[in-house]
């Protein structure tokens, strides 16, 4: 009875989730199409998509596994690069064909990087795990900081740190040009596919939570010794829930870089890992209806304070401390619940009535 | 049911935060269009009157993007602070043309520079100074580029920038032309025989000087005895100093920003290393360093459009107003930034003459891009400033004009 119960809250929670997104996509879609838009707020909406997808695949792993990971943006940026060669590989085929081929092979890949980095990683604990999962991020930076890659008839060319030695024939082009990144390419990301790419983001990871596969995982993270008395393997899990977070900030990543015409390695440093990390932590660990909601408004927040100009970044991270302590204010939270309590009481009155 | 609550209640204010900026926006993009309409009939009496004065009218909406904040704020500042006075100037001339200037921050970031973009747009910009740095100029000059936008870059200087775009042109010089201009220029002056580059392998610009110096230098016969590179967030260059060292170059070039390039300067100095250290235009803006010993910097060279001590006219009182006004002697980035507002000027000014008038007030950007291409790409177009007298640009929206190189002496910029 009480699983049941429990099983019908937890799908519950996620429809509210599907519900926010979708409620976003057509309230946008709408303001959109009649034209009711700033062109600053229009320009933002993919990268929004893109951020809520990077905080709640964050959140697989820092609210479900329990595990600090501070190198989310590497995993961005995998996606990213690769979405950007496959595309200009692909250059004759249509632009939702490039964008869906870039995408999953951009996910595989990242996700391929999240299982390498897992096995090292994975084997150490809180303030370690934090420390090398930072590590990794900035040397996934610094080796496509030193990376080349150009295409001509002949296929695709790689070198190291020396764009000459990719030995390309006269009429090829150079794709991602080392810390000069990726320069040209070609717009084809659309918001519609960074909402749908989204909704597959939730289902995927709320299923997972609500599955046989995510109470494991849980279990670990709140008494590893306990859940390894009872069977479950601690690596197999963890590897699970990272390496799948790891492929789905590719995804994003893939979307991103779609949407802007250069792209750089420098963009996927260590604070666009902490930026990613904050989203989730204000949204609440483990929340993905908070990490959705935060990663919206804490993208968009910085633009709508371009009034205070110079201080806006100052501005910012008042809020940023006004939103953590008022969230987690003992004397605020005991005032909702009480708040709660009420509107429930008056609910069921009103129902029994 | 509490959190359920939250997020309801979250989710409702994030909507109406959103609806909000929405409805906002709506009256900013209805003004937009009706200042559109207002330009399609201003513009329409514009021709219609019997022209013939050949006069420039109206007033123009500038923008200026750069990194107003953050590591590279120094730039950006630099252009904003000397576009100001350069739109200052033309205000008060009382000609009947105006500026109206708007500056927006992007941190030194391609994804908020977008966002600056597109806010600038929301206030109805007409042309754009801008952007300050490369990367983010990228991707502001592809949007640019296809909502037709004229661009004119004060001091990005990738080839990319302007490649396959038709509306963006440079007031710098391009990445190449620095690289291949100082490698002839130490080369002509024979200022050393072994040459040690530092580079910075993490940065768009560095690299790109880096690469070109190179292929210049090998055809000099410049021999390059040290490379050696640093990433962003480097402190310690014993490494790179040394290498450069016991390699016995007497020059080291500096394709790099001014602040990694003063702790080389420091660590050199430290080590008793004294070469002839030879920079770029990055390399300006070194003696503004709070802290740093400008003696340190005595006797290095560098490749600048700009020198803020040269004699003439328009330089002295460039450098008097800005000097009065921010209290500083101005960078070539600021001398980037007035050029730019004069360049744009005089461009619609040439445009006014050749067709009996314009008037500029709420005119489309787009029908002014066109405009703008038609007098740079001119080839008896060519504007003065203080970075260079009868600058020309080509059709790739590159500028032509002479460099200048300047030595540190007694903490101030001489000309050579």
């Amino acid at each position: 009875m009480s699983i049941t119960k429990k099983a019908s809250a937890a799908s519950k929670k996620s429809f509210i989730n599907y519900g926010i997104v979708i409620i976003f996509y057509i309230v946008f879609q709408i303001l959109v199409s009649t034209g009711n838009i700033t062109s600053a707020l229009k320009g933002q909406l993919i990268p929004i998509a893109c951020y809520m997808i990077m905080a709640v695949s964050l959140n697989l792993v820092v609210g479900i596994s329990g595990e600090l990971s501070l190198g989310h943006a590497g995993f961005m940026s995998v996606g990213a690069f690769t979405a950007v060669i496959v595309s200009a590989a692909m250059g004759d085929a249509s632009n939702p064909a490039r964008l869906v081929v870039s995408i999953v092979i951009g996910a595989l890949l990242a996700g391929l990087a999240g299982f390498l980095i897992g096995i090292p990683v994975l084997r150490l604990n809180g303030d370690y795990l934090a420390i090398v999962t930072l590590a990794f991020g900035e040397i996934i930076k610094n080796i496509l900081n030193c990376l080349y890659v150009g295409i001509d008839e002949k296929g695709i060319h790689i070198a190291f740190n020396n764009p000459d030695a990719m030995g390309m024939s006269a009429t090829g082009k150079t794709v991602i040009n080392g810390p000069m990144g990726a320069v040209g390419i070609s717009k084809i990301s659309t918001f519609t596919s960074a909402v749908v790419l989204l909704i597959l983001v939730l289902i995927v990871i709320q299923n997972l939570v609500n599955s046989r596969t995510g109470r494991a995982i849980m279990a670990i993270r709140d008494n590893r010794i306990a859940a390894e008395s009872m069977g479950i393997s601690p690596m197999k899990y963890k590897m699970l829930a990272f390496t799948l977070s790891a492929s789905m900030a590719g995804a994003a990543g893939a979307v991103y870089a779609l949407n802007y015409s250069t792209l750089v390695p420098k963009k996927f440093d260590f604070n666009t890992s902490i930026l990613v990390l904050v989203f989730v932590v204000l949204g609440g660990i483990g929340s993905m209806t908070g990490s959705l909601i935060a990663a919206g408004v804490l993208v968009v927040l910085p633009e709508l304070l371009r009034k205070f100009s110079d201080y806006r970044m100052l501005v910012y991270a008042i809020v940023l401390i006004l939103v953590m302590l008022v969230t987690n204010n003992e004397k605020l939270k005991g005032r909702m619940d009480i708040f709660a309590k009420k509107m429930r009481m008056k609910v069921s009155k009103g129902g029994k009535k | 049911m509490k959190k359920k609550l939250l997020s309801l209640i979250m989710a409702g204010t994030m909507v109406m935060a959103m609806a909000g900026c929405g409805s906002s926006a709506d009256a900013g993009a209805a003004t937009g269009t009706e200042t559109g309409t207002a330009a399609t009939t201003d513009a329409g009496t514009g021709t219609a009157a019997p022209a013939g004065d050949g006069a420039l009218t109206g007033t123009l909406k500038l923008g200026v993007i750069g990194p107003l904040t953050g590591g590279a704020a120094i730039y950006g500042n630099a252009v904003v602070n000397g576009t100001s006075i350069a739109v200052d100037e033309i205000n008060a001339q009382g000609t009947g043309f105006s500026i109206e200037l708007q500056a927006q921050d992007d941190e030194h970031d391609a994804e908020k520079s977008v966002n600056a973009y597109h806010q600038l747009q929301d206030w109805g910009v007409q042309a754009i100074a801008g952007t300050v740095t490369t990367t983010p100029c990228i991707a502001v000059s592809a949007e640019a580029n296809s909502d037709r936008v004229f661009m004119l870059t004060p001091s990005a200087s990738a080839t990319t920038v302007t490649e396959g775009k038709d509306n963006v042109f440079q007031l710098c010089f391009a990445d190449p032309n620095q690289g291949s201009a100082s490698a002839q220029y130490i080369s002509d002056n024979k200022l050393a025989t072994k040459v040690a580059v530092i580079y910075n392998n993490a940065d768009a610009y560095s690299t790109g000087i880096y690469q070109t110096f190179k292929a210049k230098a090998s055809e000099l016969g410049l021999e390059i005895v040290s490379e050696t590179t640093f990433t962003d967030d480097t402190t310690d260059f014993s490494v790179q100093v040394g290498d450069a060292q016991s390699a016995g170059a007497d020059l080291v070039f500096l394709p790099i920003y001014y602040t990694p390039a003063s702790l080389i300067l420091q660590q050199a100095a430290k080590t008793g290393y004294e070469p002839t250290f030879f920079g770029v235009d990055g390399m300006d803006g070194i003696l503004t360093i709070e802290g740093f010993d400008t003696s340190l910097a005595e006797g290095v060279m560098l490749l600048t459009p700009f020198s803020a001590d040269a004699t003439d006219d328009l330089t002295k009182n460039f450098v008097s107003s800005f000097n009065s006004k921010f209290g500083e002697t101005p960078s070539q980035f600021a001398a980037d930034g007035y050029d730019c507002a004069y360049a744009i000027k005089a461009a619609l000014e040439f445009y006014a003459a050749k067709n009996g008038g314009l008037d500029v007030t709420g005119m489309g950007a787009d029908e002014l891009c066109e405009i703008l291409i038609s007098v740079f790409t001119d080839s008896s177009f060519s504007a003065d400033g203080v970075t260079g007298l009868g600058m020309v640009w080509d059709t790739n929206g590159q500028v032509n004009k002479q460099p200048k190189a300047v030595v540190i002496k007694d903490g101030v910029y001489v000309g050579m």
